[in-house]
Parts: C-alpha cells; structure tokens; sequence
C-alpha cells in the first residue's frame, strides 16, 4: 500500500528577528501596526489639508477679484510674525513629508503583505469587503500621479494653458475649459473619495478608536467626507466646463 | 448524495501540489465534512491509494485542529461553524467542492490538506498567558470584574487559535488571532502586571513569522468560527499605541 505517514519536516530555522532596539520610534516604525499608524496619521493630516483646500476653492464662485485675493492670502498667511510664504513653505514641507511618510509605509506594508500570501486559492473568495477596499493601492498610485499633474498644473503653471503667476482664477478658467482635463480630475476625485471612504475607517481603526457603538457612526462619517470632498472639488471644473464660470 | 471533491494533494513541503477530483457516491447529508473525509479516504486506503491528509482532534468545534478552505471560504459556507462541525446538509446533490489547505507563507503545507500553525503556537509563547502563582485556586471574589470587561474577556478567550483568520485574510494576517489574545489578557486585572510587555511582543513574534499586515478589509471576522469581531483589533492597535507611547 502506498499509505505514507505526514511527517512533520525538520522545524525551519526562524528568520532572525531584527535585535530590538533601545530606541523605541524605531522598534515602532518597524512593526507593521507602526507602520499603519504613521499612514493613519498622515492620511487624517492630508485630510484635513484637502477639506480646507475644498473650502477655499468654492470661492471661486465670488468673483475673479475676491478668488484672486484669496490666492494672494494665501502666501502671506502667519505675516507679520512669519515672514513672507515662510508659512506656505512649513505647510509644503509637512505635507509632502506626509505624503512620502504615507507612500512608503503604503510599500513596505504592501510588499509584506504580498509575500505573506503568494499563492492563492483555486476556488475565488467570496469578498465580503467593499469595492474602496480593493482599490486602495491602485487608488493611492493614481492620487500620487494625479498630485503630481496638479501641482505641474496650478502651482508650477508648467502645464497651464494661461500660466499666468497671481492670476489664480484665469488659470482655473484656461485648464477646466478643455474637456480632458476636467476627466482626469473626474476620475482622480473618485479615486479620492473611495480612498477616503476606506481609508478615513480604516485610520479610526488603526489608531484605536473605534469602539462597538460608534462603529455606524465613523462609516458615517467617512462617507460624509468622502462625498463632500468628491462633490465640493468637482464642482469647480464641472461649473467651468459647463460655461458657468468664465 | 453524490458528490465530487476536488481535493489539493500535495506529497510534502517540497511538492507542488495539485487539484486532484475524486468521486464519492455515498454521501449522507448528515455526514460530518470530515466524516465525508474518512469515507473518502477508507476507500483510498482499500484502493492502495494514498489517503487524503488533514488536521483533526476532537470534532466537537473546541480544539482548533481542523480546519480547510471549502470552496474559497475558511470552515466553509457556514458561518461561525468549524469544518467538523459542518454537514454535508449544507451541500446540494451533485455538487463540485473544492478543498484546499489554509494558504499563508506562515503556515508551510505539510501534506495535503495539513499546514503547520506553529507560527501561532510561538506568537502565544511570546506572551499569551499570564504569570501567576500555582497552587490553590485563589478566591473569586478577591479580584472582581465588572460584568463588560469579563464578557470582553470571555467573547475573546473563545479564539481555539484554528488559523482561518490568517487563511480568509488576503494580507495573510494574524492579525484577528493576536488581538484576540491580548483583548482577552489585557482586559482582565489578572493580565495588567504584563500588559505593556505583552502586546509588544506579540506584535513583534507575529510579525517575525512573515505574517502581513492588516488592511481593515474584514475577511477575517466572517471566517472565525468563534465570532471574534473586527473591534479586537482596535483594541490591540490601542494597547499596541498605549504601550508604545510608555504608559503603563
């Protein structure tokens, strides 16, 4: 009989585990919960960033003289004790440190995760998680692409059909009144709001505060936030396209 | 009830493995799913085949041995429900399964269907207990423990450590079973003395198995046979920070 007993094979030998350090911040950033917790961190910093950013954009609807005051503030905000756009620099400086900060921890924890589950079943799962979930990674490439295209196209100007430094609103005006430019924000605040949906839960429950009962109420508001913000920016390109602003 | 299994066989660590069919025409609806097993593999010992490997112990849902993906879902279609504890009442007249071992890099494939889980036995080892003197139980009203926090403790203390959290996730993370661990321990008073040192090193024993990261997709829960919610791992994510941030 070709009957063979399981033998267990010769226990593998472990991967060393890195030597604790002394220096806790860094025992931290290499646990994966560490890891999650700065992408938590970060992600809300960035949220907050965009919610006021949304805000700000509306006042486009006041005017070309009030939006291009509005735009001139903001490189003076903290005068007279900062210098001038000192502040615009710390804020450029801290969000971009987020979003690296949020992109490599993105990586390193995809890698890992990856490697944990090389093969896969032969009969498909069934999901139970939602649609934001799956597209977390590519939703966060895509982001990472669409800011480097937005600040290539408002901030740099290097991409604006107007281009003209201080002239905020025509600048608006010139990149929304072509019809695939206002696609490609369409499709990237999508992105946006499904990563938020996922993401802004996903941040409570990283950092421990979710509990049982207030679990309806962060899915909430993570919906919330991710309609307001989708709807709030794309109302601005959608308004241009359709002659509303001009 | 006739029924074909499409089983994974794989002869060792170092083998392949494959989707191997075999038929079994005398399925009893109330056949265990391991039962169906036994049926199956009598009749491959009788043919001079090799039987079908799997993990089992006490067939009553308690002891976490058994365990194996039933057409793409830990434990199979039931929920809250172990392998052994599944019937083939479940499963309709003529119906295709398949059955496959828990996939992890953590838990290597031994034969067939049986993984090795002892990457959970050495995350319990790291701190999964608590140290107290032995002797004489010590009387129950010394410590009390509000009512909440017992059933906390108690609703976490169900985790049998079977590994379908770690085969339902697709992060392959043992994520669900550490933080049952450390809600269940560091809930209780019993648990303080050790709490800070024992979520660090659980996280860090988890992590050193190559198990990956939590992403909140929520496979997990709807696997664990024992309803372990998705709200202990916020749990173990809080004591994890507390810990971090030095306070006792």
């Amino acid at each position: 009989m070709a009957v063979t007993t399981p033998t267990r094979p010769a226990p593998a030998p472990r991967p060393a585990r890195p030597a604790r350090s002394s220096f806790a911040p860094l025992n931290f950033w290499r646990s994966t919960i560490g890891k999650k917790t700065v992408m938590a961190v970060t992600g809300l910093l960035m949220l907050a960033f965009l919610i006021a950013h949304m805000l700000g954009n509306l006042k486009i609807f006041y005017g070309r003289d009030d939006f291009d005051h509005y735009a001139d503030w903001l490189r003076t905000i903290g005068e007279p004790v900062l210098h001038g756009a000192w502040y615009l620099w710390i804020q450029r400086f801290v969000l971009t440190l987020a979003v690296v900060l949020h992109a490599v921890s993105a990586y390193q924890l995809s890698r890992r995760d990856l490697k944990a589950r090389p093969a896969k079943y032969a009969h498909k799962q069934r999901a139970k998680a939602g649609y934001a979930v799956h597209v977390m990674r590519y939703g966060g490439i895509t982001l990472a692409l669409f800011i480097i295209y937005h600040i290539l196209d408002f901030t740099t100007l290097t991409l604006n059909r107007h281009g003209v430094e201080g002239a905020a609103y025509d600048n608006v005006v010139s990149s929304f009144s072509v019809w695939w430019v206002t696609a490609i924000y369409i499709v990237a605040m999508i992105f946006l709001g499904l990563h938020i949906q996922h993401g802004f839960w996903s941040a409570a429950q990283t950092l421990g505060l979710n509990r049982p009962n207030r679990d309806r109420a962060v899915h909430g508001i993570a919906t919330g936030l991710a309609v307001l913000l989708t709807v709030g920016f794309l109302i601005v390109p959608v308004a241009v396209l359709a002659g509303l602003v001009d | 009830m006739k029924l074909t299994l499409r089983i994974w066989r794989q002869a060792g660590p170092a083998d392949s493995g494959r989707m191997v069919a075999y038929e079994v025409p005398d399925a009893n609806p109330d056949m265990s799913f391991l039962e169906l097993l036994d049926v199956l593999n009598e009749r491959l010992t009788l043919e001079g085949d090799d039987p079908v490997t799997f993990d089992h112990d006490c067939r009553e849902g308690i002891c976490g041995s058994c365990g194996v993906v039933i057409n793409g879902q830990a434990h199979g279609p039931r929920e809250r429900t172990t392998t052994c504890q599944l019937h083939m009442r479940e499963f309709a007249d003529g119906d295709v399964i398949d059955v496959e071992p828990w996939r992890s890099v953590a838990f290597g494939v031994v034969k067939d269907l049986m993984v090795d889980r002892s990457g959970l036995d050495r995350i319990i080892r790291a701190g999964g207990y608590i140290s107290a003197n032995t002797g004489s139980a010590p009387e129950a009203h010394a410590t009390p423990v509000p009512k909440p926090i017992a059933d906390t403790a108690f609703d976490n203390a169900t985790c049998i450590g079977c590994g379908a959290c770690v085969a339902a996730c697709p992060n392959g993370s043992a994520m669900l079973f550490t933080s049952a661990k450390v809600t269940h321990l560091n809930s209780l008073p019993q648990g303080a003395p050790e709490r800070a040192d024992r979520v660090l090193n659980l996280v860090e024993a988890m992590d050193a198995e190559g198990f990956g990261g939590c992403t909140n997709t929520g496979e997990c829960t709807v696997a664990c046979p024992k309803g372990i919610p998705l709200d202990s791992i916020a749990t173990l994510n809080r004591e994890y920070l507390r810990a971090s941030l030095g306070r006792k």
